[in-house]
């Protein structure tokens, strides 16, 4: 097991504060939960790039998303992929980690020693960012918010069958179809996935349409979407899809949508309970994070000697990696996962329509 | 069995009836007899017992999905529901086969009752090898005694009923009593005429909702029927054939355990079936319901404690009489005839007719109402006078109006995530009220909250925590509920020398501090009033 005592005497590139993880060689902060001088964003989600920093740090796949999430008025500087910036001698790049559009992993390099920080990172290829890419290193940060056995997941193309297939049913019967996603980067992914299927029309809440505006302007093929906030009153939606984010369930905006089906794209549909807690109809499995197998995988391709653990199911994957002779900590952060951020959605009041 | 989990599925992802009936309809219009009669079994409700331990089966999930034993724990704390754990645990099956359902039940399932340990491990790997996803899910909810389906027996009778052409009423009363999944009874079950020879079948219960508008909503006194609503355990003597039959409510046959109604029974003439209430009744009064269960929990029944707790058969209604079935007829036609019968010489004393409560207007009858735990009662029943009776839960005819439950505001101090449905929530509190400066535990609940309540006091609970003990948390003593309650009773089990009866949650006092919660002197207090109560019956 990790001797703590060794801890505090053994050289760290990155430490854990009450601001965020921190780096004091190159004095800036990856994915800080307080505001700070200098952060480095791995990804727009709301729990990752928070708002008042003085500048912000981002890949430029994804711009758009970010400006939209961090505001008009944050100093970003973009970088592409692989591309090396110096700050005060620590060699800072990010590599994309497969999650949304222009998410990315953090590698941090000073005097010969690479740690990286994963972010929110899955391994199964998506339409809407660039795949994940293995970065080898010392050190490896990972998140674990699916780090248990029961969440395995099944190719996107089954769920999407699925979708399919529940949408169709619920056409016949006259009903809407209403799926709630993460608005940012579930919901484009759902929609790459529909481009060519003969669904439709597509609604959607305002707060996905901002977003799909975004995909499209940086370049990302998606469905065709009709923002429902630009329907007539009494519109009859029946036979159609709507996609709204997880917070709007069980709201007034559903009541325009007359006889309604509802389904929940997230991981955690592979568990029944989280389901029917809800009250939602059809779930279907589609996550954009790591899965146990591909967790595992991917921290044993890293090569790293030391593994941090963050946000999720911290402490069975690092008991797990102990007993595999992994050197492994758990590491408390105010990271949620979009997972945990997506259960939190419900119930509480929807984002604004923005669109 | 894949249609059998196709349709557990279909069940499962809906929460519209009318979807449910139409699932049950379509599974049942092609299904295989066999097939169907063990649908119709577990789709009521019946469960198999369960035939392997669960610490058993842990075990043998846990070895062949190759993981360690602390990680098979923490999945299925994560899950909550052991058989969902094994499912999505276990690694795709290696040899898919499809059997029908009734197969899987009579010839996997059922054995295993009679096999030695080693001889069910072989079973069980091998038929987590040939079910593929939600079917090994199925057959784990099989196995392990914890299958339940989101329908109610009603709705399962309406779907029989459009697939039969039958009435509901004559599916319902078919299905009551020793009802056994066989290919020949689905066939009688749907069948246009059957001889209905069981002489002990029970018809099913008529049920009330709870009061909740003002009395005078109902119309006039005069048109409705009020008796006490008593607490004890509701029954139905079926006296055919020279026998007699006594069901209780959860159709078991208690004929034996309650001799002196069989006894009393016999004085009846035959083709009588009467709906009642089983009371302990000493001297012309009710005892409390904890006598009752003195009786309920021995396995013979000795002389003294016949003496100690006698009981009654409190007849509320009548349904069958010379053979016919009467429960078209109006309430007031069929309590006359319950009447006459239980005129019988030596029969009152034991089949008493249920007394009406005089309500010659709604004011009288708001008094008795608060009177009724005086009486021993737990409330009022209102009953039309011109209802027919009923099968299951109806609106309209019947009203339960109980009395006020008891109510403390107490702290919260521990809780524990839930299971099934609530899994990986904290649904399950602990409630403590003050004794001097400290907090005591008295009552455990966990329902009466709404799912964004639940939500909401679950992510206060984890940013709250100050210790885990296993899947216990201990939390800052600071959220305050209202507890109610139906009975409170001195328990020297307890900490707090209380216990009480049916606790749950009736609002969360976001308004009240810790500070503001009731001590254990007020349930002292409540306990006394409870006691003197059950005196003034003495």
């Amino acid at each position: 097991m990790f001797d703590r005592e060794e801890a505090y005497i053994s050289w760290v590139l990155l430490n854990v504060t009450d601001r965020g993880l921190h780096c004091e060689a190159g004095d800036f902060y990856i994915d800080p939960w307080l505001p700070v001088p200098r952060a480095v964003i791995t990804h727009a989600h709301g729990d990752h790039a928070r708002w008042g920093c003085d500048s912000y740090l981002g890949a430029r796949e994804g711009e758009r998303v970010m400006r939209t999430r961090l505001g008009a008025g944050a100093t970003i500087r973009f970088v592409d992929y692989g591309e090396a910036i110096d700050q005060q001698g620590v060699r800072i790049s990010l590599h994309p980690a497969g999650h949304i559009l222009g998410s990315a992993q953090v590698r941090v390099e000073y005097q010969g020693e690479v740690w990286v920080v994963s972010g929110d990172y899955k391994t199964e290829p998506d339409a809407t960012c660039t795949p994940f890419e293995l970065v080898r290193c010392h050190t490896f940060i990972t998140e674990s918010t699916f780090g248990l056995p029961i969440y395995r997941w099944t190719p996107e193309a089954i769920a999407l069958d699925e979708l399919r297939a529940w949408w169709r049913a619920n056409a016949d019967a006259g009903r809407t179809s209403v799926l709630f996603a993460y608005s940012l980067g579930k919901a484009q992914r759902v929609l790459a996935g529909l481009r060519d299927a003969a669904i439709g029309p597509i609604y959607t809440h305002g707060a996905i349409e901002r977003l799909n505006r975004d995909y499209r302007d940086s370049g990302v093929a998606i469905a065709d979407t009709i923002y429902a906030g630009t329907m007539p009153r009494g519109h009859d939606y029946a036979g159609g899809l709507v996609l709204a984010p997880p917070s709007a369930g069980g709201s007034l905006w559903l009541r325009r949508f007359g006889a309604i089906s509802t389904g929940f794209a997230s991981g955690w549909m592979r568990i029944r309970g989280a389901r029917r807690r809800r009250s939602i109809d059809r779930g279907f499995v589609l996550s954009d994070h790591a899965d146990w197998p591909s967790l595992l995988a991917t921290i044993d391709a890293t090569g790293a000697e030391r593994v941090w653990v963050t946000h999720g199911y911290r402490e069975p994957v690092v008991r797990w990696l102990v007993e595999h002779g992994v050197e492994a900590e758990a590491v408390a952060s105010r990271w949620e996962g979009e997972g945990e951020a997506e259960l939190q959605d419900l119930g509480v009041a929807g984002e604004e329509i923005v669109a | 069995m894949k249609r059998f989990a196709a349709l557990v599925a279909a069940i499962d992802e809906t929460t519209r009836t009318s979807e449910k009936v139409e699932a049950m309809v379509a599974y049942f219009k092609d299904a295989q007899p066999a097939d169907a009669a063990w649908a119709v079994h577990f789709l009521s409700g019946e469960r198999p017992k369960r035939l392997i331990p669960v610490r058993r089966l842990a075990g043998w999930a846990t070895e062949a999905s190759d993981v360690p034993e602390w990680l098979f724990e923490q999945c299925y704390e994560a899950v909550g529901d052991l058989a969902e754990t094994i499912s999505l645990l276990l690694p795709e099956p290696a040899t898919p086969e499809e059997r029908a359902l009734h197969v899987w039940i009579e010839e996997y399932l059922l054995p295993l009752g009679e096999m030695e340990e080693h001889e069910q491990r072989a079973a069980i790997l091998a038929a987590w090898r040939s079910l593929a996803g939600f079917e090994r899910f199925v057959w784990n909810k099989l196995i392990t005694g914890g299958f339940r389906v989101g329908v109610s027996q009603p709705l399962v009778i309406r779907a029989l009923s459009r697939v039969s052409g039958l009435s509901e009423g004559v599916i319902a009363h078919r299905l009551t009593g020793n009802w056994a999944p066989h290919a020949d009874s689905w066939t009688t079950l749907v069948a246009e005429q059957t001889a209905d020879t069981d002489v002990s079948r029970p018809y099913p219960f008529y049920l009330a909702y709870a009061l909740e508008e003002e009395l005078e909503t109902l119309g006039e006194p005069q048109e409705w029927q009020v008796e006490w609503k008593w607490d004890g355990i509701r029954a139905q003597l079926v006296r055919r054939a020279d026998r007699c039959y006594l069901w209780s409510r959860g159709e078991e046959l208690v004929t034996e355990r309650f001799p002196e109604i069989a006894t009393a029974a016999r004085l009846l003439p035959d083709g009588t079936v009467i709906d009642g209430e089983i009371m302990p009744w000493k001297e012309g009064k009710p005892l409390a319901f904890s006598q009752l269960q003195r009786r309920i929990g021995r396995k013979a029944l000795g002389t003294k404690i016949l003496e100690e707790v006698p009981v009654v058969l409190i007849a509320y209604d009548l349904l069958e009489i010379a053979g016919e079935d009467v429960r078209e007829r109006p309430l007031a036609w069929r309590r006359a005839r319950l009447a006459e019968l239980l005129a019988t010489p030596g029969v009152s004393r034991t089949l008493m007719l249920s007394p009406a409560v005089a309500a010659a207007a709604w004011d009288a009858v708001r008094a008795a109402w608060r009177r009724a735990r005086e009486e021993c009662a737990e409330g009022l029943m209102l009953k039309r006078l011109d209802a027919s009776y009923g099968v299951g839960r109806r609106r309209g005819g019947w009203w339960k109006w109980k009395v006020q439950p008891y109510a403390v505001d107490a702290v919260m101090i521990y809780a524990q995530a839930g299971h099934g449905r609530r899994a990986s929530l904290n649904t399950d509190y602990t409630f403590a009220v003050w004794d001097g400066g400290t907090l005591v535990p008295f009552a455990k609940a966990y329902s009466g909250l709404t799912d964004a309540e639940i939500r909401e006091l679950d992510a206060w609970i984890r940013r709250n925590t100050v210790e885990k003990f296993g899947p216990v948390r201990s939390v800052k003593p600071e959220q305050v509920f209202e507890l109610a309650f139906e009975g409170i009773q001195p328990s020297p089990r307890h900490k707090s020398g209380v216990a009480v009866r049916f606790p749950r949650i009736a609002r969360w006092r976001t308004d009240k501090k810790p500070e503001d919660a009731d001590t254990l002197e007020t349930l002292r207090t409540l306990l006394h009033a409870a006691d003197t109560e059950g005196d003034s019956r003495e």
